[in-house]
């Protein structure tokens, strides 16, 4: 009975005990083994990072509706734009969907009871609060004012915060990835469900598995990085500070060699999750799975050979500039195939807007403007203009916030009834979708101006000429924020209010959607055998049949 | 304020009858209080400038045009076809190959017309002219301190003369910063312990932003500064007036003589190091078998780690001077090398 399709019927009626209800306590929670439930204690821990960077992200934007800097000191405003970018992109973009969505889904996706190592993706938790901690603890202290970046030799030698504890939590948080990345390889390989053969994956289980392997071979580069860094600040070993016989443009390699892959361990995932709306949106199978499938590979391979591309005016040598710039032109074209199949796949669809695929859709439109603007910096002559300017800022935002946070945002609406088994007011949503598209592109579009007129990025004090696009991209922020409440306030009204969802309430495809919601902590009654490919959805040809 | 102006031009043109003429004045000079508060593009101002440009204007309308192409079929598709029933079923479409060869292939050769123009581009801007004036720059934090071969030290400003190309030689006494000029279209970081360099042509006087790029601390946004082209006339008359400094080389050659440097490297060779007369910018045999062009680098690693240059037929006893000169002191130095290679070049003519 527990086979691919989408037939309603065949799904199990909500079943009384699930994930949610089996077990009560804090000691429950704590102590679970349940991927699900371990899923949701990231979402926990990651909602509640965003919004710290988010605050961060309110005042700087605050303050640079002055020129002189309407609210903070220079140093603070330093603190401010360095806690946003940490928390951000180390505490919630890495670890937003593939821990939260993909630990939930992943057993689920693939017919599985549990992830391969139940204990170890706790323990990944653990880890991961243990690094939020100790950056936690950084901002409570004093903060730190290196950027995100920790060029040295300014964070080695020269600033006068908490550097090392902050470096320290993102060492420790990498873990957490590493062991995530492993757990989901050897979870994707071993644990399938009989029938699910590699072809008959979701994409979203593709995208899973190129960014694990990220996970796995990106990571303990940046951790190596950070513990180098820590020695020179402490023990005075001289690494990367030319002043004690270093190099700094070793750190930049370094550093890039993670950083960059990372800017994919952030959007594959979202990727994968925009792939799984626009299908059951569409109601139609993905146009060109295995194109779709297999640019998400290319993109993990050729992420790992772009990183000079941070560094065309640093100081790198020409040659190495002309590389870097056509290998960046090589990793664009994966992106480009996969924005061209989910618009093709939109084609004679069944099309629907709810919430989820209104999300889907600003992502494809965003995400198209975040990639190609970053031509303009894979491009030599063009990136010397624009490199370390707001356009840089814009630019990334548009991918990070434009593309990731839209694709979180979705997955978390698409798949809040199973994880939940309740509905939300999907016309407060749709809503939310619309505030948030507007606001992000007030907030963001003027930015691209500002980069092309010259002004850099990290200045809390700015020349007046630069000062209307500053107003635009501060009025546009307060918007944004007001679409990033709005949900979490009908989230916990749906948490304990909203209206029970049942097993599939989009009649989606996908084993997922096969079992009750919320799912009972076996995820299966019976093992499901899977006998057909992904995005099975009833045809004019069957129909006629 | 600018709404204000054409109501009024509006009402005015109305009762005078003289509608025509009034708006174009009227509507002018909104544009022009427009263009002033809400500007699109930075001063044109170098002679790369047009050139990056002219790329930065492809690159916008093919975002354009595609960004256009992506949301219009969404569009399209979001309307024609939205669900009309629960029912309906779509036709079973996989994939086609021809489309996905399509659109993997146009967009890498648009890819490849673009990466070799902007790396002819990329090349020329990082390639100075043999015939550039030099200015020497120190980034410390928080402030730029540049000093022209001619002498004049300057701080957060530059001086440079229009259509005379300017190469910059670039240190920091600290953290890496970055010298940007948005009107020039150019930018280079600045690293402690090594030099960058890059020139620009300045082809409209005028007084521009001088910016810090890379992230330096608490005053980073303080560490601006004014770019000022000036004809060459006008220049020459602000270095005759600056000229209570001397020329660097001569600078340079007051510390070489008083760290007694002129001992051994004796002009004609004969001392026990080797002679710095015409060696700048040409390959020096080493004895462990490479043979280094001469360039700012070298010489500053010669003078900090002698031991990581010996030069082949030399005894390595020179000693370390690392930590005995102030960044300006070997800028100094340097500049006296290299003026030692152009007087012998003098002489040979």
């Amino acid at each position: 009975m527990s086979t691919a399709t989408i037939d309603l019927h065949e799904a199990p009626a909500e079943s009384s005990t699930n994930y949610l209800n089996a077990t009560y306590g804090m000691k429950s929670w704590l102590l679970t083994l349940d991927h699900k439930r371990i899923g949701m204690l990231y979402l926990g821990t990651i909602t509640l990072m965003f919004l710290v960077g988010g605050i961060a992200a309110v005042l700087m934007r605050l303050n640079l509706l002055e020129p002189q800097g309407a609210l903070v000191e220079p140093d603070t405003y330093n603190k401010l734009f360095s806690i946003h970018g940490i928390l951000m992109v180390f505490f919630f973009l890495v670890p937003s969907i593939p821990a939260t969505l993909g630990n939930f889904l992943i057993p689920l996706m693939i017919g599985a009871r549990d992830v391969a190592f139940p204990r170890l993706n706790l323990m990944s938790w653990y880890v991961f609060i243990t690094g939020c901690a100790f950056v936690l603890y950084a901002v409570m202290a004093g903060g730190v004012d290196t950027g995100w970046t920790f060029y040295p030799p300014f964070s080695s030698s020269y600033s006068h915060s908490h550097v090392v504890a902050a470096a320290l939590g993102i060492f420790i948080a990498g873990f957490s990835s590493i062991l995530t990345g492993l757990n989901f390889i050897v979870t994707i390989h071993k644990m399938r469900a009989p029938g699910m053969t590699w072809f008959r994956l979701p994409l979203f289980i593709w995208a899973m598995y190129a960014t694990s392997l990220i996970f796995v071979l990106g990571t303990p580069v940046i951790a190596v990085t950070l513990l180098l860094l820590g020695a020179e600040r402490l023990l005075h070993v001289g690494i990367f500070d030319p002043a004690i016989g270093g190099d700094p443009l070793l750190f930049q390699h370094l550093f890039w060699f993670y950083s960059h892959p990372a800017v994919y361990i952030m959007i594959l995932p979202g990727m994968g999750v925009i792939s799984e709306l626009i299908t059951a949106f569409s109601r139609k199978k993905i146009f060109g799975y295995s194109f779709v499938a297999f640019s998400s590979l290319a993109i993990a391979i050729i992420s790992f050979v772009v990183w000079g591309h941070h560094m065309f005016v640093t100081g790198q040598s020409i040659y190495a500039g002309l590389v870097f710039s056509v290998l960046s032109f090589v990793v664009a074209i994966p992106s480009a195939v996969k924005v061209f199949n989910w618009t093709a796949t939109l084609y004679k669809g069944s099309i629907s807007y709810e919430a989820p695929m209104l999300y889907a859709l600003g992502f494809i439109g965003l995400f198209t403007m975040g990639g190609l603007t970053g031509l303009f910096l894979a491009s030599l002559a063009t990136d010397i203009h624009l490199n370390s300017t707001y356009f840089i800022v814009a630019h990334f935002h548009y991918v990070m916030v434009g593309g990731a946070v839209m694709a979180f945002l979705g997955g978390i609406h698409y798949w809040w009834p199973k994880i939940t088994g309740r509905m939300y007011p999907d016309l407060w949503a749709r809503f939310a979708a619309f505030v948030i598209f507007i606001g992000f592109n007030l907030t963001f579009f003027p930015q691209f101006m500002l980069g092309y007129l010259g002004m850099p990025r990290r200045y809390g004090i700015y020349p007046e000429e630069f000062q209307v696009l500053n107003v635009m991209s501060s009025a546009g922020a307060s918007i944004l924020a007001v679409g990033y409440v709005i949900p979490l306030v009908y989230f916990f009204w749906s948490w304990n209010y909203g209206p029970p969802a049942g097993p599939n309430p989009w009649g989606a495809t996908g084993l997922e959607w096969e079992t009750a919601s919320p799912p009972p902590t076996e995820n299966f009654e019976h093992t499901p055998i899977v006998t057909e490919e992904p995005y099975n959805y009833p045809t004019a040809e069957v129909a006629s049949e | 304020m600018i709404f204000d102006v054409s109501i009024d031009a509006t009402i005015n043109a109305a009762v005078n009858g003289t509608m025509t003429t009034n708006l174009a004045q009227h509507g002018w000079a909104g544009l022009q209080t427009l263009a002033a508060m809400f500007p699109l593009q930075p001063p044109v101002a170098s002679s790369i400038a047009g050139d990056i440009d002219r790329l930065y204007y492809l690159l916008t309308v093919i975002t354009l045009f595609f960004t256009a192409l992506i949301f219009s079929i969404i569009f399209y598709f979001m309307v024609k076809y939205r669900r009309r029933s629960n029912d309906d079923r779509p036709p079973d479409i996989h994939g086609s190959l021809v489309l996905e060869l399509a659109w993997t292939i146009i967009p890498s050769l648009i890819c490849v017309v673009i990466f070799v123009w902007s790396s002819s581009l990329y090349i020329r801007a990082y390639h100075p002219p043999a015939n550039a004036a030099e200015v020497f720059v120190i980034g410390k934090q928080w402030m730029w301190h540049l000093q022209h071969t001619e002498g004049p030290r300057e701080i957060n400003a530059l001086h440079v003369p229009v259509g005379v190309p300017v190469k910059l030689t670039m240190t920091s006494q600290d953290v890496i910063h970055g010298f940007y000029v948005p009107a020039f279209r150019v930018k280079k970081d600045v690293l402690p312990g090594r030099y960058t360099s890059f020139w620009f042509e300045a082809t409209e006087a005028g007084t521009y932003h001088l910016f810090c790029t890379e992230f330096c601390g608490t005053s980073h946004t303080e560490m601006i500064g004014w770019v000022y082209a000036m004809p060459p006339r006008e220049y020459a008359e602000w270095l005759a007036n600056n000229e209570n400094d001397e020329p660097m080389a001569q600078q340079g050659e007051r510390i070489f003589n008083h760290y007694t440097c002129n001992y051994c490297h004796v002009p004609d060779g004969s001392g026990r190091g080797p002679s710095l007369v015409g060696i700048f910018g040409k390959p020096e045999k080493l004895s462990n078998g490479q043979s280094p062009v001469v360039d700012e680098d070298l010489i500053r690693r010669a003078l900090m780690e002698p031991n990581s240059v010996p030069v082949e037929g030399f005894a390595p006893i020179m000693p370390t001077f690392k930590g005995q000169f102030t960044e300006e002191q070997i800028l100094q130095l340097i500049a006296y090398v290299k003026s030692l290679g152009s007087q012998e070049r003098a002489n040979a003519k």
